[in-house]
């Protein structure tokens, strides 16, 4: 019994981190411009299937990995340069509908490019499971783990350290004192775009190998994102990442403990309830609004 | 949309003007309604390329009776709604002659009330056991039931004496049909099963249900689904070190799944149509000659076979052969002739219909394969 659980565990803090890094991408564009992007699960999708495209035509791996987060991350500027930055001034809402535009977009052209099939990416060090314990791992699900890892720290380290993350955290406190002080918003904008369509690439690669990937992968892998992103308080990154986290390991009791059927209502039951109890999110700061 | 208007145009400007066409030049024409696009589009798409195919290799070869075919085809998006507003629109301004298509069961079922009123014969190329069970008198389908599969599959647990099996599908109609068919046949083989999980199509980890079946006693695990979630369960298993050998239904019998799952798919069994191993029957098959030659007209215009469009195949020269012999498209001729098909030998299998069997196909459509070295292998 035991054994199960952290097997469990296993699965659901493997799975969660990769909600945790697409939550990230959310909370990024969240912070930089109040936008939910919800073509973030396509930059996870374009991520992989561009990765195993280049594989195909016989690059490397490692190159392949990092040429296709570079092509992802020129497709979230593009995004960026082409589809929001024309709508400056427009709601949030608009916004949010040029984002869902964009996504169809994007899965459109992926669905010419690579067509209908699933397709898989090698896992970078081989499929031999190895013994925890009870458990089983497996070496991609340590890379997962470890490459979230990293880049999580990077990401906090970005914000907190960095001059520019102190200005794309300031963006999202107050966009306009923020450009009084002489930030630029439109640059910060691009930067938000950019590093979440990276952030996003890079999950896709990770989990290509244990999931596989295709054109309509990113629908799922984004709400679960979004949801990782609610949880934790939208525009928290490190709360995304507790939110993802979290998520993947309530899946995983879910479908072992209660069932298999019920796993994703757990989940998004969950959702609500934290919704319902603390709107603001687990680690969300509190709204205050002046009137 | 807009040529269909011109020609409707022209053609009622022709028959203002009372010029008209000769009554015997006109085409015999066989209405089709399948999913060409959307998530089951890969079912109807080579169906629909396999109809237009035939057809117009029909045609070159002079037509049934002397009279071309003509196809006349909508696309249902896999809406059972518009499907059933397709099939009126075929019978009643269409005036088609006959009827393939359905490519999901839903299409299918929805518009059998319709097709039964209206009196036109049907050829489904879905797979559900109710589409031709009980026996309706105008419809007909071609592709073996998932009954048919699942005995395949405990029939083979049976002789390698595997009696406690555990069970894994996904949420999907077609796997919700397959769990039905094993929950209900397995006693009948004497099989217990000792699991009965589930996962939804689009997960991406189905370690936490197989954790739950590493914990039975089962001897073996059956894992009825297709898309891309049997490949995941396929190297999950392999990831927990699980090594009880591994069934799957035909849903999986694409080259696709062995690419997916790699070295994990090693060793796993499942049951395909003979279409998919065609190279592999012996010369003596009676069958072996016709899959080859469908699959070499159709991968020289189109890629790879499916065995969907195998279907589209089998409908057609079924109906064809039935209009030859009714000597035109007499409705009620038609049908009595497709009810009396004997010995017909089609990518499916060998098709003898009845007036009680509106299928039409014995148990050998299905063929054991075990996957050797990337490849299917027949087990027999």
């Amino acid at each position: 019994m035991l054994e199960q659980f952290f097997q469990f565990l296993v699965t659901g803090v493997t799975v969660g981190s990769l909600y945790a890094l697409v939550g990230l991408g959310f909370a990024l564009i969240y912070n930089a411009s109040d936008v939910v992007n919800f073509a973030q699960g396509e930059f996870v999708m374009l991520g992989a299937m561009t990765a195993i495209a280049l594989l195909g035509v016989g690059l490397p791996l490692p190159v392949a990995a990092i040429a296709a987060t570079l092509a992802a991350i020129l497709v979230g500027l593009l995004l960026e340069r082409f589809a929001i930055e024309p709508a400056q001034g427009a709601s949030v809402v608009t916004t949010i509908i040029i984002t869902i535009g964009a996504a169809i977009f994007l899965r459109g052209v992926a669905l010419l490019l690579w067509g209908k099939d699933f397709h898989s990416l090698p896992s970078f060090s081989g499929d031999a499971p190895i013994h925890l314990g009870g458990a089983t791992v497996l070496p991609q699900s340590l890379w997962v783990l470890g490459v979230t890892m990293l880049l999580v720290g990077l990401v906090r380290a970005f914000l907190d350290r960095t001059l520019l993350g102190k200005a794309l955290l300031a963006c999202s406190f107050n966009r306009a004192a923020a450009q009084l002080v002489g930030i630029n918003v439109r640059v910060m904008l691009r930067l938000a775009y950019g590093l979440s369509a990276g952030l996003g690439a890079i999950a896709g690669i990770l989990i290509a190998p244990i999931t596989f990937s295709s054109y309509e992968a990113g629908v799922m892998l984004g709400l679960k994102g979004f949801s990782a992103a609610i949880i934790g308080g939208i525009g928290n990154p490190m709360g995304a990442v507790a939110g993802g986290l979290l998520l993947g390991v309530l899946e995983a009791l879910g479908a072992g403990l209660i069932s298999s059927g019920y796993k994703d209502a757990i989940a998004f039951l969950f959702v609500l309830m934290v919704l319902f109890f603390k709107p603001t999110g687990l680690f969300g700061h509190q709204l205050v609004e002046r009137v | 949309m807009k040529t269909r208007f011109w020609k409707s145009l022209l053609a009622t400007t022709l028959l203002l003007t009372g010029i008209g066409i000769a009554q015997a030049a006109d085409p015999i024409k066989i209405g089709s309604f399948l999913i060409v696009t959307g998530p089951a589009s890969f079912l109807g798409d080579p169906e629909l390329k396999t109809l237009q195919m035939v057809v117009e290799d029909l045609n070159a070869k002079g037509g049934v009776n002397g009279r071309k075919l003509e196809l006349i085809h909508y696309d249902t998006g896999g809406n059972a709604k518009d499907a059933v507003s397709f099939v009126k629109r075929l019978i009643k301004k269409d005036n088609v002659d006959l009827l393939i298509g359905g490519t999901s069961s839903g299409d299918t079922l929805a518009v059998i009330p319709d097709v039964e009123k209206e009196g036109i014969p049907f050829i489904s190329l879905a797979a559900a056991v109710e589409i031709t069970e009980p026996t309706k008198k105008w419809v007909f389908k071609v592709a073996p039931t998932d009954r048919m599969a699942v005995a395949r599959v405990l029939e083979d647990l049976r002789k390698r004496s595997l009696t406690k099996v555990a069970l894994i599908t996904g949420d999907g109609g077609f796997d919700k049909s397959g769990r039905e068919q094993v929950l209900k046949l397995a006693p009948q083989h004497g099989i217990t099963l000792v699991a009965d999980e589930s996962y939804g199509n689009k997960d991406t980890d189905m370690t936490a249900q197989l954790t739950k079946i590493r914990g039975t006693n089962a001897q073996a695990i059956f894992n009825f689904g297709f898309g891309q979630a049997p490949a995941i369960v396929t190297k999950n298993i392999k990831q927990l070190g699980i090594t009880l050998p591994l069934y799957h239904s035909h849903g999986v019998a694409s080259r696709t799944f062995i690419e997916l799952a790699g070295e994990a798919a090693e060793g796993a069994r499942l049951p395909a149509a003979a279409l998919v191993v065609a190279e592999q029957l012996p010369d003596s098959d009676p069958h072996k000659p016709v899959l080859l030659a469908y699959k070499k007209q159709y991968e020289a215009k189109h890629g790879p076979v499916s065995t969907f469009g195998g279907h589209g195949y089998d409908s057609l020269m079924i109906a064809r052969a039935a209009l030859e012999r009714a000597g035109g498209p007499d409705k009620a001729k038609v049908r009595d002739e497709i009810e009396k098909t004997q010995g017909f030998i089609g990518t499916a299998g060998i098709f003898n219909l009845s007036a009680q069997d509106h299928m039409g196909l014995g148990s050998d459509a299905f063929k054991l394969v075990e996957i050797r070295n990337g490849a299917w292998k027949i087990i027999e």
